[in-house]
């Protein structure tokens, strides 16, 4: 089981989903920032201090802590 | 004239603003929200047969309960009497922006689409059918560039019509039959209660299964609400059992799949996406190797630009006051009066509007910064340093790193954050951040005690200023602060060109704010620190014998176990409040000496000190109630006087504590 703390920068990912130990305010707001299932996620770079990590997804570029990024399952 | 009140809403850095200014020019007013830190744009204009009344609302990218920019948006369209609403939209960046047009529609506000940034969807080969589109949406959708008002003449046309056929913008609106059937059923209840139908049902119905707070506790009110609540439930519970996927997650997915299939039949794109000059821009700036670097050059230039450019009018406004004060003081004659001129309302407000050529700097370089898009770079970047060691978000590195040169600018520069609690948080800690206007006070001390090893003992003021910052955010972010950290979702915008136009308004609005403080709390201040310097009648002005001086002799003792128990730090410390380089000035008068006489003031503080409680006094200056500029800087930045008081008491507290572990550890140590 993958999640999103763990892709490369340079990989593209599919969300498959939340787990259910995530807090759910800051699910309800990736949701509304296009984290869905489905959603293609490509990592573009990591941060100097290796963390946060940068990502495409629909279409622009968000940033997520890794803490954050490991509650979300992808493929 | 027929007046209109239009609500300007879109997702952050989608060109809202821009469209705002371009309407209103000058005729707009910043302030807050009622009650509220959120800031508020409100402007006029008149078009046609109509008066305008625009509203720029917070960038949003949802209407939940999550967040007060997004309470407040959701609230203007549903409470609030406004005709149209128009959804400033990014064309570069259609799929994300439309997820907030349809909660709107979830809302049945009377829409208007304004599809702005059509320059860059054209550079990554997207071609929007706006036609289509806007039959698919059901509202109509205008074309527009905010930057050259392309496009303006027809949205205006098109919201004056819209305003005289309100559109329910609900209707088009489609989740396909599973989801409706379920909707329908939770809908049919909530109508039964027409206390609940100042929404559309459907609304209502969304937000109970997303368990937005806010209308769970409206619905409870409603007579109905067992009934509706237990219906909920089952609802919920039956997505879950087809789905696998809470309530929230599948009316997410439901909300994305209308706009997938709006954008397949209206958006043509390319099967891979172009690489942008963002992206090319961003391979350098947020490399791994290099983003530290950049950042330390461009902090570099902030601050030497800010502060030498500034430097020039700043002595120049000193002197034009000084000498102002004099002038008045002699034309007066009257020895009270003329007191009152030099001393009190010149001495005062002039001490505080010598801060103005810094302030439209920094605003000036920041609104740069941030407008192009570097500031979320900054943000990302940093965000590690901030997070592990002081739980703030990384955008509160700049306000700190402005706080070494002026409180003011600095504690204005948090507005650069969108969350609340962590803006707070940061204005909490600027004071700790020695500002240039302390530094005097350090000069006059290391001349009289530490001529040995000046740059060592300055810099250990510098170090122990963070070091305390850093004490001092852990403790709130424990107590005051607690659980209220937010994640860090940022979005990093596509680099752009700032606006001229822009940025001025945006220097032009910072700068009268703080003009109307300097004339209000300021010279309030001001005027009372003369009055107690100058009472009772006949006795020398900000001597011992003084009100003031009363009380510096007074509170002298409380700061006996610091080590600098004497009437005229009492005094020093007081005057401090005003701004910090009167310390040193009142070094002077107290001793009888001319104010610039250095080497006076530095015998006076070399005779009264030892270089034990020199060191403790530097250290009390440092951290100890920072001056009323930036007390009023933070009361109008919180919206407040809670803030302002808060800070008053946590640096009196730290200061105290610091001072006297320095002192006795110090004793201890055989340095007396
Ligand atoms: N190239 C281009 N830039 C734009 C356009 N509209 C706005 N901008 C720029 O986009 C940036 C963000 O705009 P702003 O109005 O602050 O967005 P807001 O966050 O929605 O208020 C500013 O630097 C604007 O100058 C546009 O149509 N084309
Ligand atoms: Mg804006």
């Amino acid at each position: 089981m993958k999640t999103l703390s763990d892709v490369k920068p340079g990989e593209t990912v599919t969300l498959v989903k939340y787990h259910d130990t995530g807090d759910v305010d800051l699910r309800r707001h990736l949701l509304g920032m296009g984290f869905v299932r489905g959603a293609q996620i490509r990592v573009k770079q990591v941060a100097s201090l290796g963390d946060p990590i940068e990502m495409t997804i629909k279409g622009y570029d968000v940033c997520l802590r890794k803490e954050e990024a490991k509650n979300i399952e992808v493929e | 004239m027929t007046e209109l009140i239009v609500g300007l809403a879109g997702n952050p850095n989608v060109g809202k603003t821009t469209v705002f200014n371009q309407l209103t020019g000058m005729r707009q007013h910043v302030g807050n929200w009622p009650g509220k830190t959120v800031e508020r744009a409100e402007g006029h204009f008149s078009h046609g047969d109509y008066d305008y009344d625009v509203v720029d609302l917070p960038g949003n990218y949802a209407l939940s309960a999550h967040s007060m920019e997004e309470i407040v948006s959701r609230d203007f369209i549903v409470d609030d009497d406004s005709d149209v609403i128009v959804n400033v939209v990014d064309a570069a960046n259609l799929e994300r922006n439309l997820y907030l047009t349809v909660q709107m529609m979830e809302l049945g506000a009377n829409l208007v689409m304004a599809l702005n940034m059509n320059d860059f969807a054209k550079k990554k080969d997207h071609i929007i059918d706006i036609k289509l589109m806007s039959e698919l949406l059901g509202f109509p959708v205008i074309e527009i560039n905010a930057k050259t008002k392309d496009g303006f003449e027809e949205l205006l046309t098109t919201v004056e019509k819209a305003s005289k056929n309100p559109i329910d913008s609900s209707e088009k609106l489609s989740y396909g039959n599973e989801i409706k059937g379920h909707l329908a059923s939770i809908q049919e209840l909530i109508e039964q209660d027409s206390s609940l139908l100042d929404v559309p049902s459907i609304w209502t119905a969304i937000k109970l299964l997303e368990k937005d707070s806010i209308v769970i506790e409206k619905v409870q009110q409603s007579s109905k609400s067992s009934q509706i609540m237990v219906e909920v439930d089952k609802v919920a519970s039956h997505f879950y059992d087809v789905y696998q996927e809470g309530a929230e997650e599948v009316i997410a997915n439901a909300r994305y799949s209308f706009i997938d299939g709006l954008m397949a039949e209206a958006v043509k794109r390319p099967a891979v996406e172009k690489e942008t000059t963002t992206d090319k821009i961003d391979r350098i700036v947020t490399n791994r190797f290099l983003a530290i670097p950049i950042f330390i050059v461009i902090m570099y230039l902030l601050f030497q630009l800010t502060f030498t450019i500034a430097t020039p009018f700043v002595d120049l406004i000193d002197a034009g006051f000084a000498a102002l004060g004099e002038y008045l003081a002699e034309a007066v004659g009257n020895e009270m009066l003329g007191s009152f001129l030099q001393d009190g309302l010149i001495g005062g407000v002039g001490g505080v509007l010598v801060f103005l050529p810094q302030i439209i700097l920094m605003f000036l370089f920041l609104s740069i910064l941030e407008d192009s898009g570097y500031l979320a770079r900054a943000a990302f970047t940093l965000d590690k340093i901030m997070h592990s060691l002081v739980g703030l978000h990384g955008k509160a590195f700049i306000p700190m790193i402005l706080g070494f040169g002026c409180g003011v600018p600095a504690v204005m520069a948090t507005r650069t954050m969108e969350n609340e609690s962590d803006r707070l948080l940061s204005m909490m800690l600027i004071p700790f951040m020695s500002c240039t206007a302390r530094l005097p006070i350090y000069s006059i001390f290391i001349a009289a005690f530490f001529t040995a090893n000046q740059g060592l003992i300055l810099l250990s003021i510098y170090l122990l200023g963070i070091v305390v910052a850093l004490i001092v955010a852990g403790i709130l972010k424990r107590t005051m602060f607690k659980g209220l950290s937010a994640p860090f979702v940022m979005e990093l915008p596509t680099y752009k060109v700032p606006s001229v136009k822009g940025v001025l308004l945006h220097t032009w609005e910072k700068t009268k704010g703080f003009l109307r403080k300097a004339g209000t709390i300021i010279l309030g201040a001001a005027i009372v620190i003369w009055i107690l310097s100058y009472l009772p009648m006949g006795v020398e002005y900000g001597s011992q014998e003084c009100v003031l001086g009363m009380i510096g002799t007074a509170i002298a003792p409380i700061f006996a176990p610091l080590g600098f128990g004497t009437w005229q730090a009492g005094i020093a410390i007081l005057t401090g409040l005003v701004a910090k380089e009167v310390v040193v000035s009142t070094f002077a008068t107290l001793g009888g000496l001319e104010e610039d006489d250095e080497e006076g003031v530095t015998q006076l503080v070399h005779d009264t000190f030892t270089p034990l409680s020199a060191y403790s006094f530097m250290a009390f200056c440092l951290l100890y109630v920072p001056c009323f500029a930036s007390l009023g800087a933070i009361k109008q930045e919180s919206n407040s006087w809670k803030w302002p008081l808060t800070m008053v008491c946590i640096t009196l507290v730290t200061a105290y504590i610091v001072s006297l572990l320095i002192y006795n550890v110090g004793l201890l140590a055989g340095f007396g």
